[in-house]
């Protein structure tokens, strides 16, 4: 056991856990931020992506003490209030079925406009095909993506 | 084990009949909250003129939480998007049966839930009457408020709700006509979407109670075998770790063992588990595997008759004598539920009472389990609802939930019980891997004088204890179109059940899932046999038949079935379950690299009444992608007495770049409601391999197939 000061969504974290423990557990279980997923435990389907230093990452399979020093986001941390585009945009195009998975795909989706604002579909299957949904929801993450990025897009033209 | 098995029976077994049910709604003043008024149990207001409306049922992505209070508030007349929306607790002598299966929840309850809203607005609006003393036909309701049409007069609903409620519950208010809805039949946005997209929605797994401890059970892989003993030295040595135990649960007429530990975070219970040392019983039993399980369904086909379910004429005699006949043999896989959440259930028991937690579609059946179990008066049992990442039949079953219990109560403190997704993916109940043998005898005009239908494989009802074990299927015939059977002189449809310790569960669409491959591949092969265009051959099954003919008129208009390209292969099927029709057009090319791949597909869904366009066609898309899998992606298969796959790197479901283009259309009508959840999937599988016969002249008869090696 060790103690690690975690930086999440720009709020310190002191938690008390095994380094091992993958960072998952120490967001879901020791900070208490519940919007990250459980899905498989072996980064094949994505519902515990958050970002670490913007990159997005399986946090299933990052021990704690690696993502101790960076910068973590979550779920909450791209917005509590919906304001973020993606959000808007999974809004817009009635996304989520069961809504488990979507966290993770939100979160795949933002660090995937942040690096490229107007991604084709092959972009889109490229950068969305870690994150699995039993639901099918996958032809209106396309579709969210697309409106994403048009809704970034005349937000900065407006600028 | 106590499950109601008549209950499951019924709703597994259920294909025309919508489910009905027993309420007595009651309107009398009961108070739910400081100022909330409970008009009857579905509906409370507050003084303030706040309506909460109860969604019953479980919320598992097919959209129950916008459809029960969309059909309530259209009767009720109040802004949707201001209705404050919660899950009721398990109490079917309140709600009627909330067992979330069969695609029941609007067919089941739609015209009782609008009466439910039509008898609270009528209840306000008689309470406003009374206190302008006025005749209540000069009153109507508008977004919340009741206004006196003379005088212009307006009162809120949170100023009537407490007169309201002493009033007694009118009986027979007439219901709203479809032309006069504000709110059904519009694409409103669900409520549920905003909590799903900030991560503030509960699922099961996200409960946490002061105390709560984690647990996670090592199984026996062996369905039927024991624990013999176990070593806990070095888990108990882990940080954390509390208990560990050996544990059993209830599945069907077996009982599962395994070994539990139990810390004061998951991590630890996790580390533990891997620490265990068991050893198992695995003796007493054979150990089956895929080859011999098919092996042996091939063999009842060709060897058994079966159990006789529905018959006409005499099939065996025509085909005798026919001149031209057709026979082919289709086989289906097992497959795992794979909901994105794992099974878990959070369990709190004490000497006198047991509250549960967790993603259930059942929660009727978890009381009566656990009243057995844990010899308790069903009010003692308090089932509460979180939202469900995924159930596709899976959460309706009770194994989960009595495991969790008989921990909680062996440990004294509230637990969580988490299953990973080798746990979930390993243990079942799976959907039965199915054969199918069908025979046919056309006449020359390529009608058909005689069809016989075989279907082997697992009944799921035989697993209950004291299952009569030589009873038929009672969805034997589940997909197949109704108008068919009039316009087939002879027929038989039975079924040869394999006994099996294998679990087995619906599996979305149930039966319908296998079948609907099985019987519509073979119109195909028919209608290729008869020298008919696949879409017109199925037209001369429908003749009169409006309803049918208007689907396939529609199917054929979008497609573009007739002007379909040189390279392009085409594939119909329409099935039928769940008292909805929906018919799939899969377009096909090949790929430059070899095999082929789908570029479109096109859905038709007749499901009579409905509520919400929007969820329709999401249920749809989302059917034919879970189709997809189930078609060419993966497969649970069975290996020394276990099940092979173990999670997603193994157990491959189908990912964004695997997704074709879909459109769908629903058809507008007034026809008995039918199910939205489950009946798009069946189509989609025969359709895509009729494509690929039209494209490339293979008939794929064995599932799952893999697309680029076509």
């Amino acid at each position: 056991m060790a103690q690690f000061k975690l930086q999440i969504n720009d709020k310190s974290y002191t938690v008390e856990a095994d380094p091992k423990m993958p960072l998952l557990w120490a967001i879901r279980d020791l900070a208490g931020l519940t919007g990250t997923k459980y899905g498989c435990g072996i980064a094949q389907c994505g519902a515990c992506t958050v970002h670490l230093n913007g990159n997005a990452v399986r946090s299933c399979q990052m021990p704690v003490e690696a993502a101790a020093k960076g910068k973590i986001t979550t779920i909450e941390g791209v917005s509590e209030d919906n304001t973020h585009v993606v959000q808007q945009a999974w809004i817009q195009e009635q996304v989520p079925q069961c809504g488990y998975c979507q966290s993770g795909q939100i979160m795949s989706a933002v660090a995937l406009l942040k690096k490229n604002p107007n991604p084709t579909d092959k972009d889109i299957d490229t950068a969305m095909q870690g994150n699995l949904c039993r639901c099918g929801t996958y032809p209106r993450i396309r579709k969210a993506i697309k409106t994403a990025s048009k809704l970034m897009l005349a937000k900065a033209s407006a600028r | 084990m106590s499950i109601n098995r008549r209950d499951f029976i019924k709703l597994s077994g259920l294909t025309g009949a919508a489910l009905m049910l027993g309420i007595s709604a009651k309107a009398k003043v009961v108070k739910v909250g400081a100022s909330d008024v409970e008009l009857n149990a579905w509906i409370s207001i507050d003084t303030s003129g706040k309506v909460t409306i109860i969604n019953h049922r479980a919320e598992m992505g097919q959209g129950s939480f916008q459809a029960v209070p969309q059909i309530i508030a259209e009767e009720l007349e109040v802004d949707l998007n201001s209705v404050k929306i919660v899950f009721g607790v398990g109490n079917e002598k309140k709600y009627g049966s909330q067992i979330t299966g069969g695609s029941s929840t609007v067919r089941g309850s739609y015209k009782h839930l609008g009466q439910m809203g039509a008898s609270a607005r009528e209840m306000l609006k008689e309470a406003a009457a009374k206190k302008w003393n006025v005749d209540k036909s000069t009153c109507y309701a508008e977004n919340g408020q009741i206004i006196h049409k003379p005088s212009g007069k307006k009162l809120g609903y949170g100023e009537l709700v407490a007169d309201a409620s002493k009033l007694d519950l009118p009986k027979d208010v007439p219901l709203k006509k479809s032309s006069e809805y504000k709110i059904l039949r519009k694409p409103a946005p669900r409520q549920d979407t905003p909590m799903k997209t900030n991560g503030t929605a509960m699922f099961g797994l996200d409960k946490k109670l002061p105390g709560m401890m984690y647990a996670v059970v090592e199984r026996n892989p062996r369905f039927l075998g024991k624990v013999k003993s176990f070593d806990d030295s070095a888990a108990k040595k882990i940080a954390g770790v509390k208990h560990v135990m050996k544990v059993q649960m209830a599945v069907f007429s077996t009982t599962r063992e395994g070994v539990a530990v139990v810390a004061d975070n998951l991590w630890s219970a996790m580390q533990g588990r891997k620490a265990l040392k068991i050893e198992w019983d695995d003796s007493g039993f054979p150990y089956h595997d895929t080859t011999q399980l098919y092996a042996k369904m091939e063999d009842d086909l060709k060897t058994k008759e079966g159990l006789s379910y529905k018959t006409m004429g005499d099939v065996n005699r025509i085909l005798a004598k026919s001149e031209k006949k057709l026979e082919a043999v289709y086989s289906t896989p097992y497959e795992s539920h794979s909901s994105m959440e794992p099974l878990n259930c959070t369990a709190h028991v004490t000497d006198d009472a047991c509250e549960i937690w967790g993603p259930i579609q059942a929660p009727g059946w978890v009381q009566d389990d656990l009243m057995n179990v844990l010899k308790m008066p069903r009010e003692k049992i308090t089932v509460n609802m979180t939202f469900l990442g995924g159930g596709f039949g899976r959460k309706a079953f009770t194994d989960y939930t009595q495991e969790a219990a008989l921990i909680s109560k062996e440990i004294k403190a509230p637990v969580q019980v988490v299953w990973t997704r080798e746990d979930d993916t390993n243990q079942g109940p799976f959907r039965p891997g199915m054969m199918y043998k069908i025979e046919a005898a056309l006449q020359p005009n390529g009608r058909i004088a005689a069809y016989k239908f075989k279907m082997a494989g697992q009944n799921m009802d035989h697993q209950w204890p004291g299952a009569d074990k030589m009873s038929y299927n009672g969805s034997t015939t589940e997909g197949f179109l109704e108008p068919y059977f009039e316009r087939m002189p002879n027929y038989s449809f039975a079924d040869i059940p394999l006994d099996s310790p294998i679990p087995v569960m619906w599996w979305r669409s149930v039966y319908s899932s296998t079948s609907g491959f099985a019987y519509e591949s073979f119109m195909d092969e028919l209608a290729l046999a008869a020298g008919k265009d696949p879409m017109e051959y199925r037209k001369m099954f429908l003749g009169g038949k409006d309803r049918y003919l208007a689907l396939i008129d529609k199917l054929e208009q979008v497609s573009g079935w007739k002007s379909k390209g040189k390279n392009e292969g085409y594939g119909v099927a329409i099935t039928e379950c769940f008292s909805s029709i929906v018919g799939e057009v899969v377009k096909v090319s090949k790929r430059a690299e070899g095999g082929v791949k789908i570029d479109k597909v096109w859905a038709v869904m007749d499901c009579g009444w409905y509520v919400n366009p929007d969820i329709i066609k999401a249920q749809v898309e989302g059917s034919i992608i879970m189709a997809l899998g189930a078609a060419t992606k993966h497969a649970t298969t069975f290996k020394d007495g276990k099940a092979v796959e173990q999670n997603f790197n193994t157990y491959k479901m189908p990912r964004i770049q695997d997704t074709p283009e879909i459109e769908v259309y629903n058809m507008d009508n007034e026809e008995p409601a039918g199910g939205v959840g489950e009946p798009g999937l069946p189509p989609f599988t025969p359709a895509l391999t009729n494509a690929i016969f039209d494209l490339t002249g293979k008939r794929i008869r064995t599932l799952p197939f893999d697309l680029e090696k076509v």
